[in-house]
């Protein structure tokens, strides 16, 4: 059989117009809609390349594409137009990404700080949105993401992905090679293609490069060059280029922790570090300097010895570690919703082995003119809202490296709770009901509700009962 | 199309009912009902009667273990599947007993075969319980898609490039895209004694149009056919087994 296509020919009605690309995953041509189909923006179709001297593992991957691909939604990906069905013929129409490619990116690196974080960002948001959707990519490089004009990053090429809800046509070829050798987690070369973490990993890879213009693992050619990683530490960002601020290797060697349970535990986590720096916990990865002494390999080595793949178990995509917004008023801390709002926040952390907490008190604007007294100004405000806030999540004894702290000041307190949700992918988001004195006011004008209509993630609710018997003691 | 693929209903009225309600719903245009209508459950005549009604419509219709015992009376059951089976010989018409007896073993309707247990020797009523078994049911076949019963557990299995096959678990009301030449190899699970503790009956839905199967799990009332089969005077171990999944 031969899918090759010829320019000018039409396939289902979608007219060839020339050829982009012939990479390993098959071949990319320019199409042109039939008419009354044109979707309004610029059309790919993707072919895979078969026959001799084609690798047969491309038809796989292209299977595999064409299954994932079109579950998918969302920015962070390609639209899908067209499958196509006839198996002796399969293709796949989707949008064509304009922006610019990471690959391009990567080639000015090392990138200015700033610019790191937003383009780190960027591609952590989008990682995370498709793990959201049961999917890994499981081979994240410069040429699988884009960035468009306006900064949300897209990511490309499903072909070694791996979708928790459908069968893994890659996972038993034998000819099947990891991912791409600079950028493969430890794990997928023990053969595990089911841990949202590899993706974490790779990520880390990206943000290695951006800062340092490097590749912390380099490209190794060989199984024996790939497998290195499994123990041997790469090179710190800030003994490149002292100038990397210690948090921003913490975050990147987070992400490249060999084993996956010491890794960022999600791509949220690592949107959220690059985007809060100062709630970044410092710990010795921040303050290595220089090459991995012998001690510090040693170390890595003995705890890499043993490690196997762990079984490719079936499991939710997003590893149970969520991102928990707590709204806490302390402007009222004699509330008596605070005592029930901290017991339901320890009792649903107790469910979670890794998580981030946020907490944010949102208080009012402080009044013009500042006054004299240290307590009245904006600094002290926030400095005494914030101290609140560490006493409201002391007695729970949580790790601090988990909690951050965030004092906003805000005239519209639903609406900045939903922009700190939606900024920082949270999954849960905690608050109190209206107090019984707040309860003459409609529902649908309380900061729970509003933010209940609004969420695009859970919301749990606290109500502290009313007590029966107020009424009758009053009475007595 | 969409074809409802409903197997080893075992004379649980509620069960089959369920799920054919539940198929019509979702557009089933067609239906395939694998084989093994009596036995354990207590409404060995009313399924009966509907595999028949399906029949006269065009439905595929195979002959499980089961339903060939009514003819045969076999060493192969369990007590208790014994007493359940003649129980049925004794409730069922003479022309129900002929329609079960003339029911094929398989049906091809390409690029699909129907069979009940394997499709290699489908008489030896053999379990495609391993990778092993599904190749065999596979070259058998021959057919891109092969679609059984006979396991009560919902399995999806595909060939390999090294002409392998390899087992997925799939999850209930996920649209599995299945697309040739690969062979697929689905198990469709038990609508009326689904075995894996969740009562709930199994059935799946094949989308010919889409090359899409996708698997169904179908609550319906467990505790009604599980009273029934106790009223009957049958073992109330397979009462039991109805209520409880196993």
């Amino acid at each position: 059989m031969s899918t090759r296509v010829r320019i000018g020919e039409s396939i289902d009605g979608f007219t060839i117009e020339d050829l982009l690309h012939k990479g390993g995953n098959g071949y990319l041509y320019r199409v042109k809609a039939p008419s009354g189909r044109d979707p309004g923006f610029p059309l790919l179709m993707k072919v895979p390349g078969v026959g001799r001297g084609e690798p047969t593992l491309g038809v796989v991957s292209f299977e595999m594409e064409q299954a994932i691909l079109p579950q998918l939604t969302g920015p962070h990906v390609p639209r899908v137009v067209a499958v196509g069905d006839d198996p002796m013929r399969p293709y796949l129409v989707m949008e064509e990404i304009v922006g610019e490619g990471l690959a391009a990116i990567v080639g000015r690196a090392p990138l200015p700080v700033e610019d790191v974080v937003q383009t780190g960002a960027a591609l952590a948001d989008a990682v995370h949105d498709i793990h959201r959707q049961h999917v890994i990519h499981l081979d994240l490089k410069p040429e699988n993401c884009i960035l468009r004009a306006n900064g949300e990053a897209v990511l490309l090429d499903f072909g070694f992905a791996r979708h928790a809800r459908l069968p893994d046509l890659l996972a038993e070829e034998e000819a099947f090679a990891a991912g791409s050798a600079a950028y493969v987690s430890p794990e997928q070369i023990q053969g595990n293609r089911s841990d949202a973490r590899s993706d974490v990993f790779a990520l880390g890879v990206l943000l290695y490069e951006l800062a340092t213009g490097k590749p912390p693992f380099g490209e190794p050619a060989t199984y024996a060059g790939m497998r290195d990683r499994l123990w041997r530490l790469p090179l710190p960002p800030r003994f490149l280029l002292p100038a990397i601020p210690p948090w921003l290797q913490e975050v990147i060697l987070h992400c490249l922790e060999a084993n996956a349970v010491r890794r960022a535990p999600s791509a949220a986590h690592v949107a959220f570090d690059l985007r809060n720096p100062s709630h970044v916990k410092l710990t010795q990865r921040s303050e290595w300097t220089n090459n991995a002494g012998l001690a510090r390999q040693m170390r890595s080595w003995w705890r890499s010895r043993g490690s196997k793949a762990a079984p490719g178990a079936r499991h939710a995509v997003t590893a149970n570690a969520p991102v928990i917004l707590i709204a806490v008023d302390t402007e009222h801390p004699d509330d008596e919703r605070h005592p029930a709002l901290q017991r339901a926040t320890a009792a649903i952390v107790a469910m979670h082995a890794e998580y981030r907490l946020i907490l944010v008190s949102a208080i009012r604007a402080a009044p013009l003119g500042e006054g004299t007294r240290v307590e009245d100004t904006a600094s002290g405000r926030h400095l005494e809202h914030r101290n609140r806030l560490r006493a409201w999540i002391a007695p729970l004894r949580l790790p601090l490296s988990r909690v951050s702290l965030h004092v906003v000041e805000s005239a519209d307190p639903a609406g900045t709770i939903l922009n700190l949700a939606s900024a920082n992918h949270v999954d849960l988001i905690i608050l109190g009901a209206p107090a019984p004195g707040e309860r003459k006011l409609a529902w649908w004008r309380s900061v729970a509700s509003e933010v209940t209509a609004g969420a695009s993630c859970s919301v749990h609710v606290v109500r502290v009962p009313q007590r029966a018997g107020t009424a009758q003691e009053d009475e007595r | 199309m969409r074809v409802a693929l409903l197997s080893d209903i075992h004379a649980n009225l509620e069960a089959f009912e369920a799920c054919l309600a539940h198929a019509r719903e979702r557009g089933a245009g067609a239906y395939a009902l694998l084989g093994d209508f009596v036995g354990y459950g207590a409404d060995a005549v009313a399924v009966v009667d509907t595999a028949m009604r399906l029949a006269g419509s065009g439905a595929v219709v195979l002959k499980g273990n089961h339903d060939a015992a009514i003819e045969r009376a076999d060493s192969y059951f369990n007590d208790d599947a014994r007493a359940a089976l003649d129980w049925a010989r004794t409730t069922l018409s003479d022309d129900q007993k002929r329609f079960l007896a003339a029911l094929p073993l398989t049906v091809e309707r390409a690029p699909a075969m129907f069979v009940h247990a394997s499709a290699d020797r489908p008489s030896r009523w053999d379990y495609v319980d391993s990778a092993t078994a599904a190749l065999r049911c596979v070259q058998a076949s021959g057919t891109t898609y092969t679609f059984c019963g006979h396991v009560h557990d919902q399995q999806l299995y595909f060939a390999t490039q090294r002409g392998r096959m390899s087992l997925f678990t799939p999850v209930p009301g996920t649209p599995v895209p299945v697309r040739g030449p690969r062979q697929w190899l689905a198990i469709v699970g038990s609508v009326g004694q689904p075995r894996d503790r969740n009562p709930a009956a199994a059935y799946a839905i094949f989308d010919d149009a889409k090359h899409e199967v996708t698997f169904f799990r179908v609550p319906y009332d467990h505790r009604t056919a599980a009273a029934k089969i106790r009223a009957a005077g049958l073992p109330g171990s397979l009462a039991y087994r109805v209520e409880a999944g196993i």
